[in-house]
């Protein structure tokens, strides 16, 4: 018992701190899948399908079989229904069309790089050198590829990506305002736009985009203890140790699931993959440790894809500028697999579309379509990004249809600040919010109205290179997610997120997160709020994570929902901690559990200096030695949060691009963004997020795009031809807040995961039409490649399709080189 | 990403390489940088039985003044070269050509010689070294003997250097007093030229007295420009004075259609391009 004075100590919360996790991260000393090595290890090889859709007719393995050191070949047969099955966790209707997927097929493969054998070898050079000689006889058939065909395949007799489903379409799924009385009918409003208003028609691509995280996908499992144990390079371990028992009948307490170090996701790596499961099945049926680690080549190729929408969109509004409706007819490609998430991408979007604006009547529906080609999924943002896009292109377009400034149409059309709580024409509730403030700050850091005097400069002087400014003010919904909205949305588990706090003998506090972070730095944030309301040192704390051993329970990391959701969670467990505390504290300080107070990490008695920290009471309840009767020896605790709503992060990003007139290139001259997350927790490692996710946002609208060509083959399948940005790439952004607190949460803080992504690619895209609007151009294709900019300045198009092909610089045809 | 299995040499001289190319013949690939071969090799697109590494010959390294002409070593890296005062004085469009050469870590591994051999009609420097008249001086079993940069390039990824032989050193004549731009057209920072444009000049004054102009990726080899060439003489350098012959360089070339771009554009790119190297050599860009 000691008495102290108070304690001054800075507060966590709002902190700067460097990330603790990165000193061993950026020095090597990580622990990666791929590092993972155990006595009598065999390792995988993939033989993949060079065909983008046939028949197989026969596998030859024994030359393989008969290479050095190959312990086995097997192939989708030999496993049999021992290799379980690829969930879909989300059947977006009740009648969706859901192919099998095996892990290995046995008799058609669906998409070029589909599995058809697996090698197991004593080293990984031996199985890739044993997987070049099996032999596969195909029987090739044609490949449903292009999404518009596909999904009109079923009335015209085109090609059917699984001829025994009868069509491509999966589901389709709608929203429409008046059948769910949020808001009114919106042909009514279109019929009377089109009759005395302004209607804006559009069609938008969001081109397909792969993830391309940096550390590629591996898997080890080791069936030799009493649990099957998989290290997997993994966002979802709990979902996956659920997904192996539910599909192969091994019973769930005996998997343990571990992510160790992982290196990004962006939600590529949400996934149940074949890969795993063949090492499981492998694994299982040798009886030794396996390890599989794919090669970039396989990583692009076969690790989901993402976006992939034709966007069919009509907006009405009245003839000074004021929305009335909102129209969206999507076409979702879901590649040739319903994915994990799959359809339910989509779907997350339909509830965004009308943004931070009052609509007053909306309907929303997504056609989702199999196609031949690499399965698409959750990409950072899940459908909010399509949504985003959509809508910030369209209120720049009504800007200039009635001839004002895009930042007036918004204002004209968004929810005031005190109009919150606001129940949107979707049927969300927006919590918290101020458009006004974010919007006139960034305008402030932007230099808003001397930028479009330097345009209206050039514009008059016809200059060879015009100025362009972009806006986007964007809102999205993340926190997945309430568990019984998605139950009303039919998807297959909950979105709870549970933490544990451990109250060690020595002081020290352990922490325990389902919450998997593979990057995002939920060791250091976590830490920062449990140090501030427990009140004990940041670096007395530890955060566990990613072992379903440790962290038994848990829903995982995507959609921006580890603080706002895992956080919580974590609060009331450090809540239930001190007032398991309490009474204790009473105890030994004979005093009244009324008369304690609890702060920076002591019990004191009112009106007196008599205190004791919690640090000393986690020492006392280990000793046991006298507690309360009746009072077990412990305070740890465990507390398991559903949220009552989603998130809504919001802000207003602002981007001045140069269009060079002649050859269609553009060069980023400013960015700023000015974003309302509510309380921040950590600056630097929000920094980091919204960096990140803008590159990426504006990789989308410039860069990357997975292009096939009409045999089904990925041609952007390297980085030579899937142009990743960096740094080099990109200019330094001028990054800002404002600050509404979530009301949803004890800490008020939003999500901003995926922010950075969601609001920067129309931002782009807006600044480069705007470049040249002048010229007769109201769209450009993503992404905004240089000839396509220069077409659409030259024909007014929107500058057309991407050319199949690759440049040679590792063609087959260096093979023969000289 | 594991290459097939190979033997591995590692000679100390340009006659063990060529015993050991000899004796392995079709069997075998020399391995330089490794910056594109790796790669290669990496997703089996080639599994040679033996590596012949060039790594250990100091004979082939560095930059020397060879009095007319400047000697390149084949296994010079880029980063070597590009730093070379001697390089910068007397042939500064090798300079600035290699200045948008990949990224550092690649420039301090790929080797002038390793580039040139390898002829990606993409590489950088086939045009700057087409446009100076450089001499390729290749040796095999016979001794030595020189190729005009002219028919060095035969084809994609094709040269004049036969299976028995490799390529030791690369003569640039002197261009003293020229100036020289190299304009490349990229998408992102780090990528292979979609379309660039080697453009090295001797300025009398305002007007152009000669001009070089290369093209990189503008066909299966890199291109000399000698219509616009042949235009530029007697020209002032300002954008009506350059115009006109920059319009000539499309012609005899047949450039790729790829993801970065169409023929078409690709056309319209190097004229533009052209225009611009020119008067950004002649210090008006
Ligand atoms: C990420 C990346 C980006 C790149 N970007 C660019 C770029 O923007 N511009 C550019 O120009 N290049 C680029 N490159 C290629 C780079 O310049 C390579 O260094 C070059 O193409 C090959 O040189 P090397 O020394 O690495 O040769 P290697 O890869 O070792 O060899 C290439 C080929 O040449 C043969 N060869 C090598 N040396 C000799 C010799 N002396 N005699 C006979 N044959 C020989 C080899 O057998 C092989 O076939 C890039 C490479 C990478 C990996």
């Amino acid at each position: 018992m000691t008495a102290t004075q108070e304690p001054t100590r800075q507060a966590e919360i709002g902190r700067d701190r460097r990330r603790k996790e990165d000193q061993r991260l950026i020095t090597g000393r990580t622990r990666w899948t791929d590092n993972i090595t155990l006595p009598g290890m065999l390792h995988l090889a993939m033989v993949r399908s060079p065909y983008a859709h046939a028949r197989i007719t026969g596998i030859e393995t024994s030359a393989a079989k008969a290479s050095t050191n190959v312990v086995a070949v097997l192939t989708g047969a030999d496993l049999g229904e021992g290799q379980g099955a690829c969930i879909n966790a989300w059947p977006v209707t009740t009648d969706q069309v859901t192919p099998a997927h095996l892990p290995m097929p046995t008799d058609r493969v669906a998409f070029a790089g589909e599995t058809v054998a697996v090698v197991v070898a004593r080293s990984a050079a031996e199985a890739r050198d044993a997987a070049e000689l099996v032999e596969v006889d195909y029987e090739e058939l044609p490949a449903a590829l292009d999404l518009k065909e596909a999904a009109a395949a079923h009335e015209n007799g085109g090609v059917i990506a699984h001829p025994d489903l009868g069509t491509n379409v999966s589901a389709v799924w709608r929203f429409d305002s008046a059948e769910a009385g949020t808001g009114g009918d919106v042909e009514a409003a279109i019929t009377e736009a089109r009759a005395g208003g302004i209607l804006i028609e559009r069609e938008y691509r969001q081109q397909r985009l792969i993830p391309a995280f940096m550390e590629p996908r591996s898997v080890v499992v080791d069936p030799t203890g009493e649990q099957i144990t998989v290290w997997s390079a993994t966002q979802i371990p709990h979902i996956l140790r659920f997904a192996l028992a539910a599909t192969t009948g091994v019973p769930e307490s005996k998997i343990r699931v571990i992510a160790p170090d992982v290196g990004g996701g962006f939600g590529g790596k949400l996934q149940q993959t074949p890969e795993e499961m063949i090492a499981f099945a492998v694994a299982r049926r040798l009886g030794k440790p396996v390890k599989f680690t794919e090669t970039r080549s396989e990583s692009l190729l076969t690790a989901h894809h993402g976006r992939d929408q034709w966007q069919r969109l009509t907006l009405a509004a009245t003839s000074d500028g004021r929305v009335t409706g909102l129209k969206v007819d999507l076409l979702a490609d879901l590649g040739a697999y319903v994915a994990i998430v799959g359809g339910g991408v989509p779907v997350l979007g339909a509830f965004m579309f009308n943004a931070i604006y009052k609509f007053p009547a909306y309907q929303f529906q997504t056609t989702n379509v199999l196609t031949n080609k690499t399965w698409t999924d959750a990409y950072r943002g899940a459908g909010r990004p399509e949504a985003t896009y959509a809508i910030e292109r369209l209120m720049d377009e009504l800007a200039a249809e009635v001839g004002v400034d895009p930042l007036e149409i918004r204002e004209k059309n968004w929810i005031t600040h005190e109009e919150f709580p606001f129940t949107t024409v979707a049927g969300l509730e927006y919590d918290s919010g101020n458009y006004e403030a974010a919007t006139a700050r960034a305008k402030e850091m932007f230099g808003y109205d001397a930028l479009r005097a330097e345009q209206a400069e050039r514009r008059a002087a016809g200059d060879r290179v015009q100025l362009g400014l972009g806006v986007s003010t964007f809102t999205e919904m993340c926190g997945l997610a309430p568990s019984r909205v998605l139950g009303s949305l039919n998807y297959g588990a909950g979105g709870w997120e549970h933490a544990e706090v451990r109250m060690l003998a020595t002081g020290k506090v352990e922490v325990i997160t389902g919450a998997s972070a593979h990057g995002q730095g939920h060791e250091t944030a976590f830490s920062q709020i449990v140090a501030d309301r427990l009140g004990v040192p940041f670096e007395d704390v530890e955060v566990l994570h990613g072992d379903t051993q440790i962290s038994h329970k848990g829903l995982d990391t995507y959609g921006s929902r580890s603080l706002v959701v895992g956080g919580e969670a974590l609060v009331r467990a450090v809540d239930k901690v001190i007032e398991k505390a309490r009474p204790i504290a009473a105890h030994l300080l004979e005093a009244s559990a009324d008369d304690l107070e609890f702060k920076h990490g002591q019990f004191s008695v009112k009106g007196t200096d008599a205190a004791m920290a919690i640090t000393e009471i986690a020492t006392a309840v280990f000793a046991a030695h006298n507690l309360p009767d009746g009072v077990e020896p412990s305070i740890d605790s465990e507390a398991t949060y559903d949220p009552v709503n989603f998130n809504y992060p919001h802000g207003t990003h602002l981007c001045a691009v140069e269009v060079d007139t002649e050859t269609g290139q553009i060069k980023l001259r400013k960015y700023v963004c000015c974003d309302d997350i509510g309380v921040v927790i950590n600056p630097l490692i929000v920094a980091g997020q919204v960096h990140g996710g803008l590159v990426q946002g504006i990789a989308q609208a410039l860069w990357e795009e997975a292009v096939y060509d009409e045999n089904g083959t990925l041609v952007s399948g390297s980085f030579v031809d899937y142009l990743l940005p960096t740094a080099a790439d990109t200019i330094s952004f001028e990054i800002d807040h404002t600050t509404s607190p979530a009301t949803t949460n004890s800490l008020g803080t939003k999500g901003v995961g995926e922010a950075g992504t969601i609001a920067s690619t129309p931002a782009v895209v807006n600044a480069v039409v705007d470049a040249v609007r002048h010229l007769g151009v109201n769209d450009i294709t993503m992404p905004c490649t240089p000839e396509r900019v220069w077409r659409a300045i030259n024909d007014g198009s929107s500058g057309g399709e991407t050319p199949e092909a690759a440049m040679p610089h590792f063609d087959s045809a260096e093979g023969d080189v000289q | 990403m594991i290459p097939a299995a190979f033997e591995y040499v590692a000679p100390t001289t340009v006659e063990e390489a060529l015993a050991a190319l000899a004796e392995h013949g079709d069997e075998a690939k020399i391995i330089a940088g490794g910056q594109s071969l790796l790669p290669v090799l990496r997703m089996r697109l080639n599994a040679p039985e033996w590596v012949i590494d060039l790594g250990r010959i100091e004979s082939l390294r560095g930059v020397r003044d060879g009095g007319d002409h400047l000697v390149i070593g084949a296994m010079t890296t880029h980063h070597d070269v590009g730093q070379d005062p001697l390089v910068h004085e007397h042939a500064l469009l090798v300079s600035k050509a290699i200045t948008h050469l990949a990224d550092a870590q690649v420039r301090h591994r790929g080797t002038f010689g390793g580039s040139l051999a390898h002829a990606d009609p993409g590489g950088d420097l086939g045009a700057p070294a087409l446009a100076l008249g450089s001499t390729f001086v290749v040796q095999g079993p016979g001794g030595t003997r020189e190729v005009a940069a002219g028919d060095f390039f035969v084809d994609l990824f094709e040269t004049a250097i036969s299976d028995d032989e490799i390529l030791v050193e690369v003569r640039v004549p002197k261009h003293d007093g020229w100036v020289a731009s190299y304009e490349k057209f990229v998408r992102i920072a780090h990528q292979w030229p979609i379309v660039a444009v080697a453009a090295t000049l001797r300025m009398e004054g305002d007007t152009i007295a000669e001009a070089r102009i290369g093209l990189t990726n503008m066909g299966s080899t890199p291109l000399r420009a000698s219509a616009a060439e042949q235009a530029l003489v007697g020209q002032p350098a300002t954008e009506e004075g350059v115009a006109a012959a920059a319009a000539l360089v499309v012609e005899g070339t047949n450039p790729p259609t790829d993801l970065n771009g169409t023929a078409e554009y690709r056309r319209h790119v190097a004229t533009v391009f052209t225009r611009r190297a020119v008067l950004a050599a002649a210090g008006r860009g």
